[in-house]
């Protein structure tokens, strides 16, 4: 077994790679769920800004345009489930289950003339003089335009939710939708607002999959990220930071064990790949077991207006 | 000279099936208390959600200082200067005082000068509240403080509050009062709606009550007798409890220095509990809420288990009995919380019936349910305790919080419990319901049943228990023959010089 071939440097380098298409989709979703919807379609929508972001990253040759129109067709599809979820009254859980499957089938079928192919990638932005620092600047700044963008969204979700009046409102809507209501709030708008944010965000986070991560387009090649991203936005008490801490542990035990895998490790393969689920879960449990969970108090509930 | 500031004409609203209000008229005047009187149900709380433009009615018109007033949204509402403090409280309990009142305004300032401002008010008005806090760790009454906080700062003409009494402590509600009269003496009206007879006629100028719907009169509450009152609203005579001095019998329940931790973060441990329930006998048990009455409840109730002490009944050791096979031996309880603790909301009466009635009216057969009997059941409570519902098949939910807790109540006491615990038996149940809930209680403890009533209405207290207790801190008082207490007494018993004000600072 050979770990020196592991090099620290790139190890974080390709951990925020990695962890960057799950931290877009957790983001958008924290919002989601922090007005007091929960849309387990976050996969389907990945899957359709993969494919989304893929055909026009292809036929345009511009990535940036792949990632915007992932964004807009994202946000776009997630309107179906706010539509159902928020004036048709249907059940959250099964529409989000449904929309994973929409996504999924609707992909692979846009997807099939673009098997195999590959995509243009972002050009990675050389910060000037910061991407000279030795070790650093390898590491963390020459980075793709992407990966700076997610963690500058995770900071205005933050800021925009501790410092704004939008995200107080947005807060009040997830905590107690009738008070929210009775104060004259718009709860309907709010919630349709908050899943298309979390729709293109997850669109993103797909199109980040199939234009820098992988650069291909293959079927269901989301594989799970939009179900970790879920798992990640719960067990990290709906808090932006946090949320970004489980996304990065995740990218980097996956990124750890494939170098492992690569090394030769003598723990078999099947342990090293279920390894990132397990530590990300395991981890973010310890850190939320500690006081107060903070899940919205109307989270999944149905809001019907008393008028 | 007088003037008019809210004109109310011939106000209608009809739901499918209920015709909440029926051409309603009366006026309230600047600087005036105006009451509105009428059982659950009346349409008291249509009619303000007319006023805050959270329904719109079917016909009639609103004048505002003489002039047309037609809210659609809440927000209108408070433009025009009508505050609104809700029954159910419209707070976030994970967000700060600061962030809840910012909330409800239309042009909040930022955070740090609400909260300077925030300060400034609650202290003139004698409401001290501290704006960093969160909601969630508040009492009852300080959360209404942040309701009523939130009004003041808009400087309203007409502040409305839908039953603010319901949840307050004796001395919370002092405080709330003496607030409302200084508001007064500013100019501001206000539309004071509750049940509660003798508050009306301390603070309120005007009265006009309503009964299914209708405008049933306009009177002065000064003037007018308590009893006159309640059968203005409920429209037929009241029969006050009658209380029958029966010497009480053997000890049926004893508690033996119980010591019990409090499962939630904010309750009050039990400290060394002791004392013996008879036969025929009610034990009152008042305190300020938060004092261990929950704790208190849960302990007999069985649903938490006393680090120390034992407790037995009939001689029979039942510190570790579970509810359910407390009430196989015959001891009942009825927890205060009706929706979500006495009743499951979103199942049927029926259903709700056999959660507590399985074992003693045999509901269930080899692990069968029998359907049958259980209907039966559920509407012999119905029935026996005037519960008003479509029919035993309606959701518990559906229910208004009066009929929900005669039927809780019901429930039990048609059981024939030999000791019944209940916590708040009357707790937001307007006055018929309470009277008829007591009456049942009374009977119950005539049969021969040994009661527990924990409550935070001393004159409920009063007029039904044979001996009195308070709890303070977690320990119990001394225990009195309620016969013999003056009320100067019962305040030192539940620690009375610990001032509500003085704690709250």
């Amino acid at each position: 077994m050979d770990f020196s071939s592991i090099n620290p440097a790139l190890l974080i380098a390709s951990l925020m790679v990695s962890a960057t298409p799950i931290l877009l989709a957790a983001i958008g979703e924290a919002v989601v769920e922090k007005s007091g919807v929960l849309n387990l379609g976050v996969e389907g929508m990945m899957i359709v800004g993969a494919v989304v972001g893929f055909i026009v990253a292809v036929n345009t040759d511009t990535p940036l345009l792949g990632f915007v129109c992932a964004a807009i067709i994202s946000g776009i599809f997630s309107i179906i489930f706010g539509m159902l979820t928020q004036y048709l009254k249907s059940n959250q859980v099964a529409t989000g289950l449904g929309l994973t499957l929409v996504g999924l089938g609707l992909s692979a079928l846009l997807g099939r003339p673009y098997e195999g192919m590959k995509s243009p990638t972002l050009k990675a932005l050389e910060i000037p003089f910061f991407s000279d620092i030795p070790v650093l600047g390898k590491m963390l700044f020459s980075h793709d335009l992407m990966i700076y963008f997610s963690i500058f969204l995770v900071t205005s979700v933050w800021w925009f939710l501790k410092y704004t009046h939008a995200g107080m409102v947005l807060r009040a809507v997830g905590e107690n939708h009738d008070a929210a209501h009775a104060l004259g709030y718009k709860v309907v708008r709010v919630r349709m607002l908050a899943i298309m944010f979390g729709g293109a965000t997850s669109g993103l986070g797909g199109a980040y999959i199939s234009l820098a991560r992988v650069p291909q387009w293959t079927e269901g090649m989301t594989a799970g990220a939009g179900w970790i991203a879920l798992a990640i936005v719960v067990f990290a008490s709906w808090r932006p930071w946090r949320v970004l801490f489980g996304a990065y542990i995740f990218g980097g035990v996956t990124v750890l064990q494939l170098n492992l895998q690569a090394a030769g490790a003598s723990i078999p393969v099947e342990y090293l790949s279920m390894s990132p689920y397990l530590i990300t879960i395991v981890v973010l449990v310890i850190i939320s077991s500690r006081g107060n969970q903070g899940a919205p108090a109307s989270l999944g509930r149905p809001f019907h207006a008393s008028s | 000279m007088i003037k008019k500031l809210l004109e109310i004409n011939g106000i209608s609203k009809t739901y499918p099936g209920v015709i909440a209000n029926s051409d309603i008229s009366f006026d309230i005047n600047s600087g005036e208390v105006h009451a509105l009187l009428g059982e659950n149900g009346a349409g008291k709380s249509t009619l303000v959600k007319i006023i805050y433009g959270l329904v719109k009615p079917d016909s009639g018109n609103l004048l505002l200082n003489g002039v047309p007033f037609k809210p659609v949204t809440p927000s209108e509402a408070r433009k025009a200067g009508i505050a609104m403090v809700f029954q159910h409280f419209s707070l976030f309990e994970a967000l700060s005082v600061a962030e809840n009142i910012s909330l409800g305004m239309d042009n909040p300032p930022n955070q740090r000068d609400l909260g300077k401002k925030i300060k400034s008010v609650s202290e003139s008005y004698g409401l001290p509240l501290d704006p960093a806090k969160t909601v969630g760790e508040l009492s009852v009454g300080e959360r209404q403080r942040v309701e009523i906080i939130r009004c003041l700062l808009q400087n309203p003409k007409l502040l409305v509050m839908d039953e603010p009494t319901s949840v307050l402590t004796p001395q919370e509600v002092d405080i709330l009062f003496k607030t409302l009269l200084k508001l007064r003496s500013e100019g501001t009206s206000i539309l004071y709606i509750s049940h509660k007879l003798e508050e009306i006629r301390k603070l309120c100028d005007t009265a006009t009550i309503l009964r299914l719907g209708k405008k049933v009169d306009t009177c002065t509450p000064e003037k007018t007798s308590t009893k006159k009152l309640a059968e203005m609203m409920v429209g037929s005579t009241i029969k006050a409890p009658e209380k029958l001095n029966k010497p009480a019998g053997q000890v049926m329940l004893n508690v033996d220095n119980i010591c019990c931790v409090s499962k939630s973060q904010f309750g009050t441990s039990l400290t060394n509990v002791t004392f013996d329930l008879r036969q025929g006998e009610i034990l009152g048990i008042g305190g300020v809420a938060g004092n261990g009455q929950d704790e208190l409840f849960a302990v007999l109730s069985g649903e938490q288990f006393s680090q120390h002490g034992s407790i037995s009944f009939n001689e029979i050791n039942i510190t570790k009995f579970n509810p359910n096979q407390r009430r196989k031996i015959g001891l009942l309880s009825a927890p205060e919380e009706r929706l979500g603790h006495a009743a499951a909301p979103n199942m049927s009466l029926i259903e709700n019936t056999l959660i507590t009635a399985e074992n003693s009216q045999n509901l269930v057969s080899l692990g069968f349910i029998d359907w049958k009997k259980s209907k039966a059941f559920a509407e012999k409570v119905i029935k026996k305790f005037d519960v008003r519902t479509p029919g035993s098949q309606n959701t518990a939910r559906s229910l208004s919080g009066g009929n929900l807790q005669k039927f809780v109540i019901g429930r039990e006491i048609l059981q024939n419990p030999s000791v019944f615990i209940v916590n708040q038996p009357t707790w937001g149940v307007d006055a018929a319901a309470a009277s008829s809930i007591r009456q049942a209680l009374l009977t119950l403890s005539e049969n021969g049943a040994a009661i527990l009533v924990i409550s935070q209405d001393l004159d409920e207290l009063l007029e039904i228990s044979d001996q009195f207790a308070a709890l303070n801190g977690g320990a119990l008082s001394r225990i009195e023959k309620t016969a013999d207490l003056s009320m100067e007494q019962i305040g030192l018993m539940m620690g009375g010089a610990k001032d509500l004000e003085a704690r709250n600072v």
